[in-house]
């Protein structure tokens, strides 16, 4: 379960991306969090991860507060975590199987597992063919897809997907909101922010809405309407 | 697991020093004129030692004795003066020595050796050559000759050249000095260039060091590529640097000699080679760790 409790991000006076936010999400659970670009979507995914500090308020994971937690220990809670980012931040220098490879090889795992499991993932988003390929070499949808394909290989606890549609045509954007869907099937918690209404709308679950920094509406099965 | 992360550690410095080609050429190029600089100031004081130690040895205090004095007076005199501590040592030219010597000395000058036969007699005094352990203690034994005042003295030449041992000593005590302080700056430029240029390279890495912290890396994780990256770094300038000094010295070493002839370069390097590659490799490795690790910890902040 995750917990934000009554959480602010002030940059500044005149720059205040999250005004007093409470959000519960049940574990297994798919929400999309929504609202226009500046709204604080991405800012709640970065502290959720601690990428960055909330100004005030607390945020909670399966009970340990995660805001407490000590710089040299966030990389065990960051391996529960599969994180999409909007820019992809994908390694410029390594390719696209080291890339995915990086994420196991940081979490310890066995040379072997990583043999096995990293060419079955490139192969699900469709780059078993551009393995050696270094990101410079990729569109953005390829781009992309390598993010997605990082983000699942530790099979996590829950996903966080940053705008993962926001550069796809509406082909790949289907396929990704797919994978989510079926990966949530799985049991992982899901959480995805995005501001494309049509994208939202067909997916048909839990809908939080922010708007200025603020969660202005939060229903099952809700709507998107721009 | 920890064996598993170590060789993973291993590869990815490995992985990111021949990636990286042209920035690893560049950090590498900066510390082997680092370890040039170091190399440089090595030599340099080996051959002002050289050239510091001929000098001293050229000093002495000479005592020329009346030409009526006996032997037997003279050398006891001269174990008076051995007794001193500053004495390093103490030589005794005769009348006949000393004769010899001037005849050598004035070989090629027929007015001089005629005029020497016309005397008949040999007008030349007996003496003691006195030198000392270091320069600033002639003018203690100076002292103690003239306290002295033996009877048998005609002259010291001390006194008369009182005046340029020891601006000589003083001369000597600044060039050592001077170049000391020379040295330590020099080498501390050049160290903080080659820091500058890890700092600059690890610095374009930024984002990446970032992104792998995001990805659940732990600090050590993303720390110690870099860490090996520097160290290969320091191994290679130090490589490169030693087998650099075996042509440049060899060349240099002809120079060298024609100026100081006591001193010869190339086989000063070679006679030393193993201290001086111990001293590219630690200094090149110290280099490389310290600044890798002083640059990161800049970057690992998320």
């Amino acid at each position: 379960m995750i917990l934000f409790d009554k959480v602010s991000k002030i940059y500044s006076k005149d720059s205040v991306a999250l005004k007093n936010v409470t959000l519960k999400i049940n574990s297994k659970e798919f929400v999309s969090v929504v609202g226009s670009s500046g709204a604080g979507k991405s800012t709640l995914l970065k502290l959720l991860m601690r990428e960055e500090e909330p100004t005030k308020g607390k945020i909670f994971l399966d009970g340990v507060e995660v805001t407490a937690m000590r710089k040299n220990q966030l990389h065990h809670m960051r391996r529960r975590i599969g994180t999409i980012f909007q820019d992809y931040k994908l390694l410029p220098a390594k390719t696209v199987y080291e890339n995915v490879a990086f994420a196991m090889e940081a979490a310890g795992r066995h040379d072997e597992e990583i043999a096995e499991d990293v060419p079955q993932v490139l192969e699900i988003i469709g780059l078993a063919g551009k393995k050696d390929s270094f990101p410079h070499q990729l569109s953005g949808g390829e781009k992309q897809r390598v993010a997605v394909a990082r983000a699942l290989i530790n099979r996590p606890d829950i996903i966080l997907a940053d705008e993962p549609t926001g550069n796809l045509d509406p082909v790949n954007t289907k396929e990704v909101i797919k994978l989510l869907l079926k990966i949530n099937d799985l049991g992982t918690t899901v959480i995805l922010s995005s501001h494309d209404a049509n994208v939202i709308n067909s997916i048909g679950r839990r809908v939080v809405v922010l708007e200025k920094g603020e969660v202005i509406s939060d229903e099952e099965k809700g709507k998107y309407i721009v | 697991m920890f064996t598993i992360n170590l060789k993973r550690v291993f590869k990815t410095g490995y992985k990111n020093f021949h990636r990286n080609d042209w920035l690893s050429m560049a950090t590498v190029l900066i510390m082997v004129l680092v370890l040039f600089v170091l190399g440089g100031l090595v030599f340099f004081s080996a051959l002002a030692g050289t050239i510091l130690g001929n000098f001293e040895s050229k000093i002495d205090i000479t005592v020329y004795f009346k030409p009526e004095a006996p032997e037997a007076g003279i050398f006891d005199v001269k174990k008076e003066v051995e007794a001193l501590p500053q004495v390093a040592d103490i030589k005794y030219i005769s009348k006949e020595d000393a004769l010899v010597q001037f005849k050598e000395k004035n070989k090629g000058n027929a007015l001089i050796l005629d005029s020497l036969n016309e005397l008949g007699d040999n007008p030349l005094e007996a003496a003691l050559n006195i030198r000392a352990k270091t320069p600033e203690s002639y003018a203690a034994i100076g002292d103690f000759l003239a306290k002295k005042n033996y009877p048998l003295v005609d002259k010291i030449n001390y006194f008369e050249n009182q005046e340029i041992i020891e601006r000589f000593g003083a001369i000597l005590g600044t060039i050592k000095g001077w170049g000391a302080f020379t040295l330590f700056i020099l080498a501390f430029l050049a160290v903080l260039v080659a820091f500058n240029t890890i700092r600059l390279a690890i610095y374009t890495m930024r984002e990446e060091i970032n992104i792998m912290r995001l990805v659940g890396a732990a600090n050590w994780f993303v720390r110690g590529p870099f860490m090996v990256t520097g160290v290969i770094y320091g191994l290679v300038a130090a490589l490169a640097a030693s087998v650099m000094f075996f042509p440049l010295t060899w060349l240099i070493a002809p120079k060298l000699s024609f100026l100081v002839p006591q001193f010869n370069l190339f086989s000063y390097f070679i006679g030393h080679f193993v201290q001086f590659f111990g001293l590219m490799l630690v200094a090149g490795v110290a280099l490389g760790l310290s600044s890798s690790l002083i640059a990161i910890r800049k970057y690992l902040r998320v």
